[in-house]
Order: structure tokens, then C-alpha cells, then sequence
């Protein structure tokens, strides 16, 4: 993973600093509340309904196990004992007091990590496949695009100060893991006829109010051109993005009003006019940099293993358990006898993506000994342990079994994802974490739950759609109807290659009704799939809403 | 308007911790609903947010918000967003005001006297 | 009104600006007024005869002068260009680097911000520029 040099490690130390002159300044007078607003943010630091929050980067969802322990130390010193896993691989801590953050950032900077730009108006914290490097469908590793793309827009002096948030994730796999289609800018990787290495660049994708799919942009950009196509579409979008209303500000927007092929066509002369700049582009990639950080993603030494592990096999003859873990939250890896683990961070009744400071500490030492020191977080909310042999992977799971942390439902129905919603939340309007905790109950017996499947349920606590609600299999969209909590349900979103954004299914219902709604409507895809390998959003699309429709509302 | 006026106080969060804050009588801040200043009309609310806004060095985003009143005439939220705000996380009643002990974290910014 | 540049404050020097539709072929020396939706690309046959451009700042948080700043700069602007209105001091390296030279701001806020929170030297310089340009100021102008 990346390692950062002196020029780093300079910026993130004196990043501190300024941000403890920031707040001073706040402190003192100088800077008014709106004006350092954008400063705390663009520092990760929120304040939310009953603290600040502290958003902290996780790059593209990589880090080592000293990282790990770091933001565990972090959970307990500076916090309540706990942090949330976020949907943009990032993690948050809730109850952090304005003093303290300083030292937090500092502890931070230690193990070469931070907050900066997990929130404002700019170029946020890039993501990218959380399988890259492991995954056995893999093109090309996203993670040195990532890297560089995250040294370029880190403080980028022009668009610090955008119309609204923007969001670029990439991925080197067909198998769409970064949901890149509903990114402000998506980066698919490719080689073009002629076998060279490039992107498929798609724009204007997001949730929120108003969900979109990304457009394609242009077919092939060749590996190269990359930041400076990056810098005409953010130039493009910085002076002609709506700043006249914020929930028509991101650049889903203006492509959508200003129609693809124009926003195409005045892309291409803003990157035209830098190719042709004096001296070249100004952010032309340096090739020594780019190899540098090409260097530090090198796959680890993975052992010549046979693919089919004798001890794996015994264990799982001897342990139900196990071998149900294994099957739903083990994936292909590239080299033959690993595997790919996931960790889900969705025990029964616990609040998704959210892990003690206990919890994070067994995950830290669990990378360390079986994962070549690496781990992720997915935008599903979870931990990642990408390199792992098949022959640990019973050691693995009785670790995860004693921290609790060995559900065995990644990609099942209680692998639900939730933003934190008005608990926390400042924007919300209704709550979250307790509908995935109802959920979670009702579809908590493990035979139930691996006889419905593949079925994914996302759920949001307001339209910004933190929670990707619109992509879910079955989306639950958390609202105020007359003083009380109301929830929207969608049916038929897809996150993967064959996006889609759920429809409305209809009126809103209570947040008791919730619970029971999705227990009618699971019993009706179960009365009506084909056979056990028609998933829910198969069945959907073989007959539509209607009967799902009245499943819903039966009550 | 002033016929449709709710009781209402001032809230806000606190500069240094972030925590809920709400206006007293005094024109500092409290911890405690029960110990906010009561607007019933609208120039007294309007007098209440005068007294707020320039204190900006101790708290973030003052605004009024409505309450009824109890029996004793104590205010009690009536959102379900206030509501929540003068606990905690309703997933977590070991945290915030809710919690057993809900200034462990830190007295009120250099407290009492703001 | 003052003016901010690397060396500090200076006081105002009460510019006659005009905008694009006044100037023509026959306009000697000029300072312009260029709106923030203005078309760059009417501004290129001005060039020898501007001393100034200056770009409004509405509010700190339309960053649109950035774009536009470095767009002029790119078309081969090469007289001062200037940010006019409200800038926070955290934003002078960023509006240095767009292309800027000077910064104009209110009275009421050189009161609250003093000359030494406007200093370069007070924004973490980032990585990126510092291995590209070694430096807040673009290399080519």
C-alpha cells in the first residue's frame, strides 16, 4: 500500500497545524461560523445533533493493521469506544469534542492517515473497488489511479470550492464492486484495441434527490491524459455547475440540463486548451511519482499453494458453522489456495458498520497475522481481509467468533446497509439504525436467511441517500410525514454493472410496519421465484412490482 | 402570527464540545431543558435570538425551536428530532444526556458562567 | 477597501474599471470588471491594452473565480488579475496559485482578519504542487 514520503508527511503535520490556527481563529472571532464551516468540513469535522463527528479517510478503503489500531486507540481515548464504518469506506467517530481534535488529527498523521476532505464542497475522498489486488476478475489494480487521483485534488487550490460535494470512484474489474455509475465521475479501467491501458470515464452519476446513472463521457482516456481530463471536467463544472440551489449543484445536474454531448464537447476543448497549455498541462502526471506509487501496490508474495485446502475441508466436515461462513463471506482470490474474507460488521441487532475499539483490535491483529498486513472497508459496511490462505481461514473464524464478529451473511438479507440516520444525524429527517436492527431480527435465523439469497436492503435516513437506498434491492427511505417517522420503500435498485434505481412502491408507512411490509413481501418472492438461484431482483424483473406491490401493503 | 405563536426556546450547540445547549433566563446556557428561557411570544423569541447571536465564541447555530408545556409549565420537546436531541441516540441509551452520567465527557465549555 | 498581495496590505487604489462592452479597438491602458458568467474567450484580443482584470468574489464559497482566474491565465493573460469582494485569509495561496496577484477585501473584514493571517506562508503547501511546481505560483506566468 501507498507509503507516504517526506512531502507528505510535511503536508498532513502542517495540515494539523493550520487546522488548529482554523479554529482558533473561530475561537477568537476572526473567522465567523460560516466562514470556518467550510474549514472544519474539509477536515472531516461535522457537527451533528448531539456532538461533533469526525470523519476520518480511509484512501480507497486500504489500511494496515497499525492503522487499524490507531483508529481503535482513537475510539477509545478521544471517543465513546466505537466508530462507524461509512459507505464511502471511510470511518466516523461521533462524539468528538472541537479541543481534541487537533491530537486526533496529529495521531492520525503518525500512522500516515487523516481527515482531510471527508466532507465540503470538493473533491472528496476517492474510492475504489475494496476486492482491488485480490480479486480473481481483476483487470487492472484501481489503487494507483486512486492514489494519484487523492494527490491531485488533495488541497487542489482551484476547486476547493465547488458548486457542491464531488465524488470519483474507480475500478479495474467488470464486476462493478465501487457502484461507479452513481459517482459524480466513475473510472472504469481498460485496454483498448491496441492493448493499451486507459479508462472509461462516466459522469454525472449520484443518489440523493435526484438519482442518476452515469453517462459515458469518453469510451477510451488513455492512462496518461488522466488528471487532465479530470481537471476539464472539474473546470467545467466549477464555473457552470448551479450555485443557485444546492440540491441542483452537483454535476449530475448540469450534465442532465446541459445534455452529454455538449458537456462532451466543452470537456474536450478544456482539455484540448491544457494540452496545448505553455509547458504542458500543469498536472500532467509526474512518471517518476507514478511509479513510485505503482511500486508500493505491488501484490504481496503470495505462497504456492494448492487451491484446494485439505485443512479447510476437514474443518468444514467437522463445523456447520464454518463452512455456512465460508460459503457466503469468502470470494475468489487471484492466487490459487487464498481467499478473500469478509468481515460483516452486521451482527444481529447491532447497529451496521459500527465496531468497538475490542473489535477493530482483533481485526487489526487478524490482518496482520493472515492478511499480509492489510485490510479494507467496503462500501457495504464492512472489513475486508483480502489475502488470506484457505488453510486460516478456520483460525480466522474462531477469532471472529469470540469478538462477535462472524455473522456469516455478506451479501444476504441482514447484510443490510444503513446511514446513521437522526440518531446521529444532523441532515436526517427520520431514524435508520433502528429499521437494520429490526430487520436484522426478523431475518436473524441463519437457514431463513440462506434460503432467500442474494437480497440487498439499503436504507437512508434522508434524500441525500447515504445510505444508497435508491440501489438496493429493497430501499427504505427515512422521512417526516406530520410529525412522525415515515418510510418510503423502493423496489428493484442494483448497485453492480447493471445499475438500476429502485421504484417507489407507493405511499409511506410507519416505522412498525416496516419490519412486517419486508417479511410479506421476502414471503412472497419465496412463493414466486423460479427455483433457489432466481434472486429477489431476478424475480422482480421477470414480473415486476405489482406483486410486490401488494405483498407490501396486505396489511 | 402572534396568534399562532408555540412556546418556544432557544437551542443551539455548544462551541467547544458540541453538545445540546439551550438559552436560560440569564442569557447564558444550559445543559438542562427544564432550565431554558420560554419564549410565548414572538417578541420574545425575537429578543431571545438577539441575545444569542452575537455569542457566537460559545455556541453554533442558535435557533428557536418549539416546546409545550407540563403541568408545572416545564418545556418538553415536541419533534421528534428535539426530542432525540435532549437524549441521545435512541440505539444507544448508554450515551448523551440519557446516560447515567451525562457530564462525564466534560462540564460545559469553562462552564456555568457562559 | 484594501488591497492584499504577498507584501501585505496597501491601501486601495480606487481603480476605474470597466466592463467588456466598453472596451473596443481605440480603448488605451484599462482595468476591467469581468462578471463571473462572462464568455473568457471574448476577453483574448483585449489583452495588451488591460493593466487589470478583476474577478468578483460574491461569497467566499463561490469558488467559480478560480476557474475563471486560471482559464484567463491559460488564454495567455499575462497583466495583474485581481479577486475582488469576499476571500477568506486560508484562500490567498489557492487564488496565488489560480493566477491571481492581489486580493481586495472589505474594511469590516481587514478588521477582523489582520494582514498577518493573509500571509502565503500560513496554508500547508500540498504535496502534488509542491513536486509539480515547487511552489503556490504557477510555473508559466
Amino acid at each position: 500500500m501507498y507509503r507516504y514520503d517526506e512531502f507528505d508527511h510535511d503536508y498532513v503535520r502542517a495540515r494539523v497545524s493550520e487546522f488548529r490556527d482554523q479554529t482558533q481563529r473561530r475561537i477568537d472571532g476572526a473567522l465567523t461560523e460560516d466562514e470556518y464551516k467550510p474549514l472544519r468540513l474539509q477536515n472531516g469535522l461535522y457537527l451533528q445533533l448531539h456532538a461533533y463527528m469526525l470523519r476520518v479517510a480511509i484512501p480507497y478503503g486500504t489500511l494496515n493493521s497499525r492503522q487499524m489500531r490507531t483508529l481503535a486507540m482513537i475510539a477509545e481515548r478521544w471517543d465513546e469506544g466505537y466508530g462507524h464504518f461509512t459507505t464511502r469506506q471511510n470511518i466516523q467517530y461521533n462524539w468528538t469534542r472541537l479541543t481534541d481534535v487537533g491530537d486526533i488529527l496529529d495521531a492520525l498523521a503518525d500512522v500516515e492517515m487523516h481527515a482531510i476532505q471527508t466532507s465540503g464542497n470538493c473533491i472528496r475522498n476517492v474510492t475504489a473497488d475494496h476486492f482491488a489486488g485480490a480479486a480473481a476478475d481483476e483487470i487492472e489494480d484501481p489503487r494507483p489511479t486512486a492514489e494519484l487521483i487523492r494527490q491531485w485534488s488533495t488541497a487542489h487550490p482551484e476547486f476547493a470550492f465547488l458548486p457542491r460535494k464531488f465524488k470519483v470512484a474507480v475500478t479495474g474489474s467488470p464486476n462493478d464492486r465501487a457502484v461507479t455509475k452513481a459517482h459524480d465521475i466513475g473510472l472504469r479501467m481498460l485496454r483498448n484495441a491496441a492493448g493499451e491501458a486507459g479508462y472509461e470515464v462516466i459522469v454525472g452519476g449520484g443518489l440523493g434527490r435526484t438519482p442518476m446513472i452515469g453517462k459515458v463521457i469518453r469510451d477510451f482516456l488513455p492512462k496518461d491524459d488522466l488528471l487532465p481530463y479530470l481537471e476539464a471536467i472539474l473546470r467545467v463544472y466549477n464555473l457552470h455547475g448551479r450555485r443557485d440551489n444546492k440540491y441542483k449543484a452537483r454535476i449530475k445536474i448540469l450534465v442532465h440540463e446541459t445534455g452529454i454531448e455538449d458537456m462532451r464537447a466543452q470537456v474536450e476543448a478544456e482539455f484540448e486548451r491544457q494540452m496545448h497549455e505553455e509547458g504542458g498541462p500543469l498536472v500532467a502526471p509526474d512518471p517518476v511519482q507514478v511509479a513510485r506509487i505503482e511500486s508500493y501496490f505491488a501484490p504481496p508474495a503470495f505462497e504456492v499453494l494448492p487451491d484446494r485446502s485439505e485443512t479447510l475441508e476437514v474443518a468444514m466436515a467437522n463445523d456447520a458453522a464454518l463452512k455456512t461462513w465460508v460459503e457466503n463471506n469468502t470470494s475468489d482470490h487471484r492466487a490459487s489456495g487464498h481467499a478473500i474474507v469478509t468481515v460483516a460488521i452486521k451482527g444481529t441487532g447491532e447497529a451496521p458498520g459500527d465496531a468497538t475499539t475490542a473489535q477493530m483490535r482483533v481485526l487489526a491483529t487478524l490482518g496482520e497475522r493472515y492478511s499480509h498486513d492489510e485490510l479494507r472497508i467496503s462500501h457495504e459496511q464492512n472489513v475486508i481481509l483480502p489475502h488470506v490462505r484457505k488453510d486460516d481461514l478456520p483460525a480466522i473464524f474462531s477469532a471472529l467468533r469470540k469478538a462477535g464478529l462472524a455473522s456469516a451473511n455478506a451479501g444476504l438479507i441482514t447484510d443490510i446497509i444503513a446511514c446513521p440516520g437522526l440518531d446521529y444525524c444532523a441532515l436526517a429527517t427520520a431514524r435508520s439504525i433502528p429499521v437494520a436492527q429490526d430487520l436484522s431480527r426478523r431475518f436473524a435465523a441463519p437457514e431463513r436467511a440462506a434460503a432467500i439469497g442474494n437480497f440487498t436492503i439499503k436504507i437512508s435516513g434522508c434524500i441525500n441517500a447515504c445510505g444508497h437506498h435508491h440501489v438496493g434491492h429493497v430501499g427504505i427511505l427515512g422521512l417526516e410525514k406530520s410529525g412522525i417517522e415515515n418510510y418510503q420503500i423502493t423496489l428493484g435498485g442494483d448497485h453492480t454493472e447493471t445499475m438500476a434505481v429502485g421504484e417507489r412502491a407507493g405511499p409511506g408507512i410507519s416505522a412498525e410496519e416496516v419490519g412486517p411490509a419486508i417479511e410479506r413481501l421476502v414471503d412472497a418472492y419465496l412463493d414466486t421465484r423460479v427455483d433457489e438461484t432466481e434472486r429477489f431482483i431476478d424475480t422482480y424483473r421477470r414480473i415486476g412490482a405489482e406483486p410486490f406491490r401488494q405483498a407490501l401493503y396486505a396489511a | 402570527m402572534a396568534r399562532n405563536f408555540k412556546p418556544s426556546i432557544v437551542s443551539a450547540n455548544d462551541l467547544h464540545i458540541g453538545d445540546v445547549v439551550y438559552m436560560n433566563s440569564g442569557g447564558g446556557w444550559t445543559r438542562k431543558l427544564a432550565e431554558a428561557a420560554i419564549a410565548h411570544t414572538a417578541e420574545e423569541g425575537e429578543t431571545l435570538m438577539a441575545r444569542a447571536a452575537p455569542q457566537q465564541a460559545k455556541v453554533v447555530g442558535p435557533y428557536l425551536a418549539d416546546v409545550a408545556l407540563d403541568d408545572d409549565g416545564r418545556p418538553f420537546p415536541t419533534h421528534f428530532r428535539e426530542r432525540f436531541r435532549t437524549r441521545g441516540p435512541s440505539t444507544r441509551p448508554d450515551l448523551g444526556k440519557q446516560s447515567a452520567n451525562p457530564e462525564r465527557r466534560e462540564p460545559l465549555a469553562a462552564s456555568g458562567g457562559i | 477597501m484594501p488591497i492584499i498581495t504577498d507584501t501585505g496590505f496597501a491601501p486601495d487604489d480606487d481603480l476605474a474599471l470597466l466592463c467588456l462592452d466598453d472596451l473596443t479597438d481605440s480603448t488605451g491602458q484599462a482595468a476591467l470588471d469581468l462578471p463571473l458568467d462572462a464568455d473568457p474567450d471574448a476577453v483574448p484580443r483585449h489583452f495588451d491594452r488591460l493593466t487589470h482584470i478583476v474577478i468578483p468574489f460574491p461569497g467566499f464559497a463561490d469558488g467559480r473565480g478560480f476557474s475563471l482566474a486560471r482559464r484567463l491565465r491559460a488564454l495567455g493573460y499575462r497583466g495583474r488579475l485581481r479577486a475582488a469582494g469576499h476571500l477568506i485569509p486560508d484562500q490567498y495561496a489557492f487564488a496565488r496559485f489560480c493566477g491571481f496577484d492581489e486580493v481586495q477585501i472589505s474594511s469590516e473584514q481587514a478588521d477582523r482578519q489582520a494582514e498577518s493571517q493573509w500571509t502565503i506562508h500560513t496554508r500547508a503547501l500540498p504535496p502534488f504542487l509542491r513536486r509539480r511546481t515547487g511552489g503556490w505560483t504557477q510555473p508559466a506566468t
